[in-house]
């Protein structure tokens, strides 16, 4: 096991900032699960804590107290190098499934023009590639995922949308992902996956956790609607893999 | 029932907020002027987490189908009571049939109406706090209904509060955010030494200024924002995240808003000038 160089630091009265070398890499964001869960098992009050990791950092909020800085972070000092063998969540390699019909995927035939290729070589690489899940935020569910591939880097779209439907796919630069809710955006949209991985109703709204893996497949305009239905009724089921740990 | 005969501008039920899901990318939300609410709470003698409703410039009309009693606090909105005028930081007994309205916004910009108890609406990811699409809505409309118990008796231990000196604070007191050290001696003076008016984009989410300071590009990778994240964006605009601001960013976070300080930008408006003291 690697022990990174990490800093701690405030950041506010009620939150802590744990940041790992500044890089996008798959070993450190295993390490930050691994210290997270270590913090949720052993060490922090759920009730009083939140712990969120994205790509290099944890921050951990407390929920009303003030902290007192000087010996937490010696105690989380401490903690990090107690981490090993934490026992951690399940990961999982989510399929999902994505309608790449150009009625949903406006932007489809401009990335290919772009990036010089045919639109069924865009759906060929964008689900034959595994991604990582880096983090969620920017929107309730919004998955940061990171391992798309070069060929696939196209520039983001000169003028943000004001309006980007439920479920859209978008591609821009480094990143795919999903748009969870109608929202701007101003990524290219190359399709839509109508299933419901975030969902307030559910006990669980987000099925998804940062650390696992994301795999995207294709589908026909009516498996399309058949999946979205069975989303809206809260029947669909959703194809995991559980991954080795 | 409270009966929502007119909605006003933009008018929400909120409670302390929605924890454990900022994982997932749901912010907090919650009230906005957190000392406010308190004090409200307090003198009704709730939870500091029972639900009230956030009055945003341009006030409701109510009506109570029960009796209970209530503490008006925030921004000075002229509200009445069947017509004759009440006041902030005063418990008022209120009787079924009773209509609460307001006037002119004379002083802040949110104000709020608690009830003893609180509302009695669902709990939604554990908070009542209205946030689209978490909640159905994101905001009252005409007609709504909000459940709450009938409370006929209640000797309160202390019925009334000095007037709020909150409301007409400027300085917003603020600490080093993590990319504090990106900023160099221009970024500083600009940043301590000169008053920022509101912005025309200010709401829930976030408040932006008008006057820009010097832009800071850089290739950050994204990581956590908080209600009172101070982010600068590569043209030099600074933005506050607030209640329902995303959990996460890209900006760098150069400073970070104390509790209070959070409480008194969020009584702020249009044109309205504040100035940051680090502490």
């Amino acid at each position: 096991m690697t022990n990174y160089p990490i800093s701690i630091r405030p950041f506010g009265e009620h939150a802590i900032l744990v940041e790992w070398p500044n890089k996008v890499d798959e070993d450190i964001l295993l390490d930050i699960l691994q210290f997270s869960s270590h913090l949720k098992m052993e060490c922090l009050d759920s009730n009083e804590w939140e712990l969120v990791s994205a790509y290099n950092s944890l921050t951990l909020i407390q929920r009303k107290r003030r902290i007192n800085f000087e010996p937490f972070i010696k105690q989380l000092a401490i903690w990090y190098s107690k981490r090993e063998g934490a026992h951690q969540k399940d990961k999982y390699l989510w399929k999902l499934p994505v309608c790449y019909d150009l009625d949903f995927a406006i932007d489809l035939e401009k990335v290919a023009k772009e990036l010089a290729v045919s639109v069924e070589k865009i759906i060929e690489l964008h689900t034959s590639h595994i991604y990582t899940v880096f983090g969620i935020g920017f929107l309730p569910g919004f998955m940061y995922l990171g391992g798309l591939p070069e060929s696939l880097e196209a520039s983001r779209r000169a003028e943000p949308r004001p309006k980007v439907a439920k479920g859209a796919v978008g591609l821009a630069g480094k990143q795919t992902g999903i748009y969870p809710q109608e929202s701007p955006g101003g990524w290219n949209i190359i399709g839509n996956c109508s299933v419901p991985i975030f969902d307030a109703k559910r006990d669980e709204p987000c099925l998804v956790n940062v650390g696992d893996k994301i795999q995207f497949y294709s589908i026909s305009r009516a498996e399309y609607k058949l999946h979205k239905i069975e989303g809206e009724v809260g029947i669909y089921q959703f194809e995991k893999i559980k991954l080795d740990a | 029932m409270l009966k929502v005969l007119k909605s006003g501008f933009y008018t929400t039920l909120q409670d302390e907020g929605r924890f454990g899901y900022r994982d997932k990318g749901v912010p907090v939300s919650g009230v906005m002027d957190v000392s406010t609410v308190r004090k409200a709470n307090r003198l009704l003698e709730n939870e500091d987490d029972a639900s009230v409703l956030e009055i945003t410039m341009t006030g409701p009309t109510l009506q109570f189908e029960q009796d209970t009693f209530i503490v008006l606090g925030g921004a000075e909105m002229s509200a009445t009571l069947n017509n004759q005028p009440i006041y902030n930081y005063r418990v008022y007994k209120v009787s079924a049939g009773d209509i609460l309205s307001y006037g002119r916004l004379t002083e802040g910009f949110r104000g709020y109406l608690a009830l003893k108890d609180g509302f009695k609406s669902d709990n939604i990811l554990g908070s009542q706090s209205q946030y689209f699409p978490i909640t159905t809505s994101g905001s009252l409309k005409d007609g709504d209904e909000l459940e709450y118990l009938e409370v006929s008796s209640f000797d309160p231990k202390i019925s009334e509060l000095k007037i709020d000196p909150q409301l007409g604070e400027t300085g917003l007191e603020v600490s080093k955010g993590p990319e504090y050290g990106l900023l160099d001696n221009d970024h500083l003076e600009d940043i301590f030494f000169k008053e920022f008016s509101v912005a025309k984009e200010y709401n829930r989410m976030g408040y932006q200024f008008e006057e820009k300071i010097k832009g800071y590009k850089t290739s950050m990778i994204t990581s956590a924002t908080l209600p009172g994240t101070v982010q600068i964006t590569p043209s030099g605009t600074l933005i506050v995240l607030m209640k329902d601001g995303q959990t996460t960013g890209g900006y760098p976070r150069i400073l970070q808003l104390s509790d209070k300080a959070i409480s008194i930008l969020a009584q702020k408006k249009f044109g309205d000038k504040v100035t940051f003291k680090l502490i």
